[in-house]
């Protein structure tokens, strides 16, 4: 038998360490090679690692929501043969802060005491919550809370829902200082016999995995960028017409169109006059990559949060391989199965919240992009065109820029552009 | 003219839930009027439990004197065998249930219950009407508690009457049988017929079901069917019981059809709730399938309407009904309770007896807890050796969760087993964990060794093992 450590690896350029997600083997569970092994979070992308051998779980390097640094062990197989470690302690101590193997009851009955004389002492069953620091475990889902019927009856007595009290005692079960501690915080306050009763509950929610990414994200986007934002009314008469007759004459094997390839159409359209807009900020190097292609990012709602996947070189699609490309990306986001060229690269970015649109937002960049375009509901507006009171297909366009490296002028005259090509859409079209 | 009361609070029943509905009420100033239309006590101290256990310590002792006739291990004979008067026995017995019953009455009087003797039939969800001896009586009430309990199922086939018996019956019997068929093994035959075989009655028991007791796992049921197995008592599994005529049982089994001739035929296919016969049916509360529905707070759909015990669900245990008794009457009162227990111990007095409380392994693992299991054997330990109890395949089981040693199920197979219940409970409602167990010195020389000994096991460290 030997052991074989599997180290995390390189899961693309830069990333220096992922998230757990989810573990699909449990430590004593024999897992055989290339059977999934576990879930890892990168920048936006979850990659599933497989195994590398056939063997024993013996050790895992954390838990759903712990950070693992690129290189260190995340895995320890107990193998037929060799091996690639000896003894037990062979990894030196990661360089990033990698996590603790986790005590577990089953590993610590499985380590074989290295004489047989003296059973071990009482205490060689762990206490899974003595050691750690006072810190209340939630209780899990649908879980009932645990406490003496004497609590629970006072509990009763004050109307209090043990439900909503943390329980601080062995295998968190609550005691009568934990309702004391609740009641002195004021959650308490429920009143029977009243129809309208204080809500009391306050739900813990771990922001981890694609949550955390996402709030790293954001608070890096406005951390470092001085954002400003520009709001343009558009005219989409003329566009709409055309949209909808052409979703009608379309072919069956054609896809629907949406206002998306036609914003694309606009970008790839007026970009090249803007290098300053198509491009990503190194500023820690001080550098502005200003990008001949136009890599679109669709910011696309997804159940586990706001992911942004990529359409590649927009400029070398027409709307209906646009429309495609965005269909199938969003799929992609949607299904947690994106790759790395699909889910990052992108250059500058659309947000769009469809018939959730309002009148304006102001979009946070997709950082280190420079640029975010968001337009906002289209609606039945009366407007003023040629003296007469008109009904048109108004629109307002939200954007924001990176004050750094975008002058407010020039991005005023990009969306100005913008505008005219949408409220001209054949020149969408003319070279 | 009929006399008429009003009052706050009526319960139908006497029972061990109507009964201690009324107590409590007493204690709580609520002005109570309890309508019983047999005996206070209910079923289970007039014809159930306590009967029962009188009949079946009869047994033990009698059982015990058999074997001496031949000389005993431990040193006991007896020159002559022992006689047995079964009119003395259910004499004896009676004494104990009119002892009961009396006390029953003496603390619903200090409670100052006022008791109604008569049948009563509802006419709305508020209006009894009772016949008493001293003739009709209308009782009119703010708030009712229902506790009619349940009755013995009868098989549509083999409708109780002549031989056929229910367990009722069985308490009261002038005579022994010579030869007693059951039908069902679940605790009610099993208990009954075990003391019956120990009374020298020839049993056999017929169960449709492949095993035994199927409330209970097999490894704990296996000591009773060994017990059942080397006194004699004829086991028929998977076997249908399809007639009964001119003294014989006709049991389909593996297609062919046995004849099992009896003087008595037990019947003991369950219990089912008391719905009829007393007006249920004008008082519009909703039913949950052939039980009165009632919510947590023992609440039927019908406002001021409360149901307990046998007539609200399974388990039908008298316990059961005490627990939901003082739910209901403190809810009464305005207080806020609810009906939560974390956890319904049960008892079988089979020989050896069965405990069970919480969760037993497979349904841990069913309920999703990664369970970790553990089990004491008797043989190990020094008192139940010392009662001749070591040797029947007795043990005690503690199930915890892997993750956190909490306690969720604590099973026990063996003499006086039942006793343990008390322990088994109060840990699990008070959510102890295998440390506490094992942190709690148990007192030597006691079964209840044993259940310290499950948990150091499952801990790791068991000492006697």
């Amino acid at each position: 038998m030997g052991r074989f450590v599997f180290k995390l690896p390189d899961l693309g350029e830069g990333t220096a360490e992922a998230e757990i997600v989810a573990w699909h083997a449990k430590i004593g569970d024999l897992v055989s090679e290339d059977a999934p092994l576990v879930d890892m979070l990168t920048d936006k992308a979850t990659v599933e690692m497989t195994s590398p051998v056939a063997g024993k779980l013996i050790e895992v390097a954390g838990v759903a929501g712990d950070m693992a640094a690129v290189g260190s062990a995340i895995a320890v197989f107990e193998v037929e043969g060799a091996g690639n470690a000896s003894g037990k302690a062979a990894e030196p101590p990661p360089p990033a802060p990698a996590h603790q193997p986790v005590p577990d009851v089953a590993e610590v009955t499985e380590t074989p005491p290295p004489t047989p004389a003296p059973p071990p002492e009482p205490k060689a069953a762990p206490q899974p919550v003595a050691a750690a620091p006072r810190v209340i475990p939630r209780r899990g889902e649908g879980e009932k809370p645990l406490a003496s019927p004497a609590v629970r009856r006072r509990a009763e007595d004050l109307g209090i829902k043990l439900g909503h009290v943390p329980g601080s005692g062995p295998a968190g079960r609550i005691t009568h200082e934990d309702l004391d501690a609740f009641i002195a915080s004021g959650d308490a306050g429920a009143s029977r016999g009243s129809g309208l009763a204080k809500r009391t509950a306050i739900e813990e929610v771990k922001v981890i995995g694609m949550r955390r990414a996402i709030a790293r994200q954001m608070q890096e986007a406005k951390r470092r960028i001085p954002h400003f934002a520009y709001v343009e009314e558009v005219d989409m008469t003329e566009l709409e017409e055309l949209r909808v007759h052409l979703n009608g004459a379309k072919r069956a094997e054609q896809p629907k169109l949406t206002l998306l390839p036609f914003m694309m159409r606009a970008l790839v359209r007026v970009l090249p006059d803007y290098p300053q807009i198509n491009a990503r900020f190194d500023d820690e190097a001080g550098v502005v990559h200003r990008y001949a292609p136009v890599h679109i990012g669709i910011a696309t709602q997804t159940a586990n949060g706001l992911i942004v996947p990529v359409v590649r070189h927009a400029e070398a699609l027409d709307v209906w391989a646009s429309a495609a490309e965005v269909a199938r990306v969003a799929e992609v986001a949607r299904s947690g199965k994106g790759s790395k060229e699909e889910l990052s690269g992108s250059t500058i970015t659309i947000t769009s919240l469809g018939p959730l649109g309002g009148i304006a937002t102001t979009p946070v960049i997709n950082y280190p992009e420079v640029a975010i375009i968001g337009p906002n509901k289209i609606v039945d507006r009366p407007v003023i065109r040629h003296g007469q009171v008109a009904v048109r297909k108004m629109m307002n366009l939200s954007s924001s820029f990176d004050h750094r490296v975008v002058d407010g002028y020039d991005a005023a005259a990009f969306i100005q552009r913008v505008k005219a090509m949408l409220e001209h859409p054949a020149t969408l079209f003319m070279d | 003219m009929a006399e008429t009361i009003s009052t706050r609070l009526l319960i139908l029943g006497g029972g061990p839930g109507g009964y201690v509905a009324a107590i409590r009420a007493g204690q709580l100033g609520i002005e109570t009027v309890l309508v019983e239309g047999d005996r206070l006590g209910g079923t289970c101290l007039i014809r159930g439990c306590i009967p029962s256990k009188a009949l079946i310590h009869v047994a033990s002792k009698f059982e015990g004197m058999v074997e001496a006739v031949n000389g005993r291990k431990d040193g006991i004979s007896l020159s002559a065998a022992p006689k047995l008067d079964m009119g003395q026995t259910v004499a004896w017995k009676e004494t104990v249930v009119d002892k009961l019953n009396g006390g029953v009455t003496a603390l619903l009087k200090r409670a100052k219950t006022r008791v109604v003797h008569g049948w009563g039939t509802f006419s709305d969800a508020k209006t009894c009407h009772v016949e008493t001896a001293d003739g009709p009586v209308t009782i009119k009430a703010e708030t009712v508690i229902l506790a009619a309990g349940s009755v013995a199922a009868a098989l549509p086939h083999i409708p109780f009457g002549g031989d056929v018996i229910s367990s009722t019956e069985a308490l009261d019997l002038a005579k022994l049988p010579t030869r007693l068929a059951v039908i069902g093994a679940g605790y009610i035959g099993l208990e009954l017929g075990s003391a019956f075989a120990k009374l020298g009655c020839e049993v056999t028991v017929v169960e449709a079901l492949d095993r035994i007791l199927p409330l209970y796992d097999e490894p704990l049921t296996k000591p009773v069917k060994a017990w059942l197995e080397k006194t004699g008592v004829t086991l028929h599994l998977s076997a249908k019981a399809t007639g009964w005529a001119k003294g014989e049982l006709s049991v389909e089994q593996d297609g062919k059809t046995l004849k099992i001739p009896a003087d008595k035929l037990l019947v003991t296919v369950g219990r089912k709730p008391r719905t009829e016969g007393w007006g249920l049916e004008e008082m519009g509360v909703d039913m949950a399938g052939p039980f009165v529905k009632v919510n947590d707070r023992m609440q039927t759909s019908m406002s001021d309407v409360y149901a307990i015990g046998d007539l609200v669900g399974e388990p039908m245990l008298e316990h059961k009904a005490v627990a939901q008794a003082h739910v209901a009457v403190e809810v009464i009162a305005g207080q806020n309770r609810t009906f939560d227990p974390a956890t319904i111990a049960a008892v079988c007095f089979t020989e050896p007896e069965i405990v069970a409380a919480g969760l037993s392994p497979k349904e841990a693992e069913a309920a999703g807890h990664d369970p970790l299991s553990a089990i004491f054997p008797f043989s190990a330990n020094g008192r139940a050796l010392s009662m001749e109890a070591g040797d029947t395949g007795g043990f005690v089981r503690v199930v915890a969760r892997k993750s956190d040693h909490r306690v969720v199920g604590l099973q026990a197979v063996g003499a006086h087993v039942s006793e343990l219940s008390g322990e088994f409970a109060m840990s699990i409602e008070m959510g102890a964990r295998l440390e506490d167990f094992a942190g709690t010195i148990h007192v030597h020389p006691t079964l209840s060794e044993t259940v310290h000994e499950a948990a150091l096991r499952a801990l790791g460290h068991a000492i006697h093992i």
